[in-house]
């Protein structure tokens, strides 16, 4: 009777998870949505805390205490530059505390219904291998995707010879010992195989570049989804299958569409290398070509004086925290009589979406944020394109040169705007390794300088 | 009769739980990816459900340790994930 209630309860609270996730689907009903997300997880949690074979409070009510002010409180200091960092240091946590959960199950059976020890079925034992490996490659993963954003290691690939061999060996070595596991129940081979994927988890994500991070944070992500639900399996529980089924088909899905604004195949990037200064050192030292620089004075002319400005950002305008003198410039445009609108490709930032966060930050109205595929053709009618932090996704080599490295990527069509600003801080190429040939198009000004500093300089012409 | 396996009916419930997964991601708004990625994250921490478990019914106290750590990183997931979704989706819905 109670279980059937709790199973009724469980119900509730996916249906309210689904609902979460459909709320997304627009920014008014995605506030409705969270609220029933947080309610799906209040019922979640209350009816597990609710069920009689828990039988003492204290571990629970402290974890829970510590845990929520500490995730309350960084969640309110993080700054929104810094959210990829933070989305992968939570990934490595859902990671970690699945192992911890599997490790419980295999030490005491009994506490979650699914045997004695020395006696768990083998289905349910496959499921722990599962849950533990996944999490464990999970978490660290994560770990090394976090330092990798946070500049605590280079985000150049790491790469030895024979890692694929490696990787493989390792692969193989885990589903062995997981049929191993499965057979014989033995702890130490629990152990093991939590041991070998935390290896895996460093070496799949080392040789990872920095330009594939988006792509790195949406996998952790369906990851995270996976050891869920590989967790439900383990302890028959649907709430958690249902609930890691979901995640995972979300991170599954942010990382096809982050492939595609790449042009890349997902296998071409968990094999790593891709990104950083070797690509670049390999094509060996270039001749300079001419190109045109231009002043703060010059830009502020040229925009005061058009109809309408595609302002295309970047990770660039990210790290410079130039969102909100560039929304300040906007604003006197507009105040000027000036068209302005935002064009936003897939893969700008170190994760999806993370621009339009960004920009949102800042006071950028919603409706004048633009998606590729919603802008690309505007291009042609518009008077400047002013390009700050963005480089590769304005390359049109990606659209002409069958050799470059970039070849295929969906890219913004700025090359056909009227004039091209380039707010850059020096002629180096974008993280892809790959010169940009809009640099020296007879439309392009370089505006060469910090992205904040250069807004800021804009405005006082402006003013003028 | 033959009972199904709980295993069955855990797979059943999972594969379809994926298809429903697939379409309301797919309606997501482009824009709203990264709160997309947050709320999934606070979520996919529903896996306090069996921390919980743990660290509430277990004996030995090395399970319940096991049982505190998840229950501890969970709820870091769980509050500092809806938090700071909250704080993304106000960005998108100020008045100006």
């Amino acid at each position: 009777m109670i279980a059937n209630f709790s199973a009724l309860a469980y119900l509730a609270s996916s249906v309210c998870f689904i609902l979460a996730l459909q709320g997304l689907s627009s920014a008014k009903t995605s506030q409705r949505g969270l609220s029933l997300g947080i309610l799906g997880m209040s019922i979640a949690i209350g009816t597990t805390l609710a069920s009689p074979i828990v039988a003492s409070y204290g571990w629970i009510i402290s974890g829970i205490i510590v845990g929520g002010i500490i995730g309350t409180l960084i969640a309110k200091k993080i700054q929104m530059t810094a959210l990829p960092q933070l989305v992968a240091a939570f990934h490595s946590l859902v990671g970690l505390s699945a192992v911890c959960v599997a490790a419980a199950a295999l030490l005491e059976p009994e506490a979650f219904n699914i045997g004695s020890v020395g006696f768990i079925a083998a289905g349910s034992l496959v499921e722990m291998g599962f849950g533990v490996a996944i999490g464990a490659i999970t978490f660290t993963g994560s770990v090394v995707a976090f330092a990798k954003l946070q500049g605590l290691v280079s985000g150049n690939p790491l790469i030895f010879k024979g890692q694929h061999k490696v990787n493989a060996a390792l692969g193989l070595g885990l589903v062995v010992m997981l049929l191993l596991f499965a057979a014989s129940e033995s702890h130490n081979l629990f152990w093991a195989i939590a041991f070998v994927s935390f290896l895996l988890g460093f070496l799949l994500i080392l040789p990872i570049g920095g330009a594939d991070m988006p792509v790195v944070i949406s996998m952790l992500n369906s990851y995270s989804g996976w050891a869920a639900a590989g967790i439900g399996f383990t302890l028959g529980n649907s709430l958690l299958i249902i609930t890691g089924a979901l995640v995972g088909a979300s991170g599954a899905i942010l990382s096809y569409i982050m492939c595609k604004g790449m042009n890349r195949s997902i296998l071409n990037i968990i094999l790593g290398g891709f990104g950083g200064e070797q690509a670049a050192a390999s094509q060996g030292p270039k001749e300079q070509r001419p190109y045109k620089a231009g002043s703060s004075e010059d830009a502020g002319f040229i925009m005061k004086n058009a109809k309408s400005v595609v302002i295309v950002p970047g990770y660039g305008m990210a790290v410079a925290q130039a969102q909100h003198a560039l929304r300040e410039m906007a604003d006197i445009l507009q105040q000027e009589g000036v068209e302005v609108r935002y064009a936003i490709h897939p893969v700008a930032g170190r994760m999806p979406g993370h621009m339009n966060v960004l920009l949102a930050e800042a006071n950028v109205p919603y409706e004048s944020v633009l998606e590729l595929e919603e802008i690309n053709r505007d291009f042609a009618q518009t008077d400047v394109a002013f390009v700050i932090g963005a480089n590769d996704v304005t390359n049109p080599s990606a659209k002409t040169d069958p050799t470059s490295p970039i070849y295929g990527m969906p890219v913004l069509d700025v090359e056909k705007a009227k004039t091209v600003l380039f707010v850059k801080r020096s002629m180096s190429p974008g993280y892809a390794g790959v010169d940009n040939e809009l640099f020296y198009k007879d439309n392009t000004l370089m505006l060469f300088g910090d992205a904040k500093k250069m807004c800021e300089e804009i405005i006082k012409t402006l003013e003028e | 009769m033959e009972m199904i396996s709980p295993f069955i009916l855990g797979l059943t419930v999972f594969i379809l739980a994926i298809f429903v997964g697939y379409y309301v991601v797919w309606k997501v708004t482009p824009a709203l990816h990264s709160p997309l990625m947050s709320v999934t994250n606070a979520i996919s921490s529903v896996i306090i459900v069996g921390a919980v478990l743990a660290a509430g019914s277990a004996q030995d106290t090395l399970t319940q340790l096991f049982g505190f750590g998840a229950v501890m990183m969970a709820s870091i997931n769980i509050f500092g994930g809806f938090v700071v979704t909250r704080r993304m989706l106000e960005m998108f819905n100020k008045k100006k």
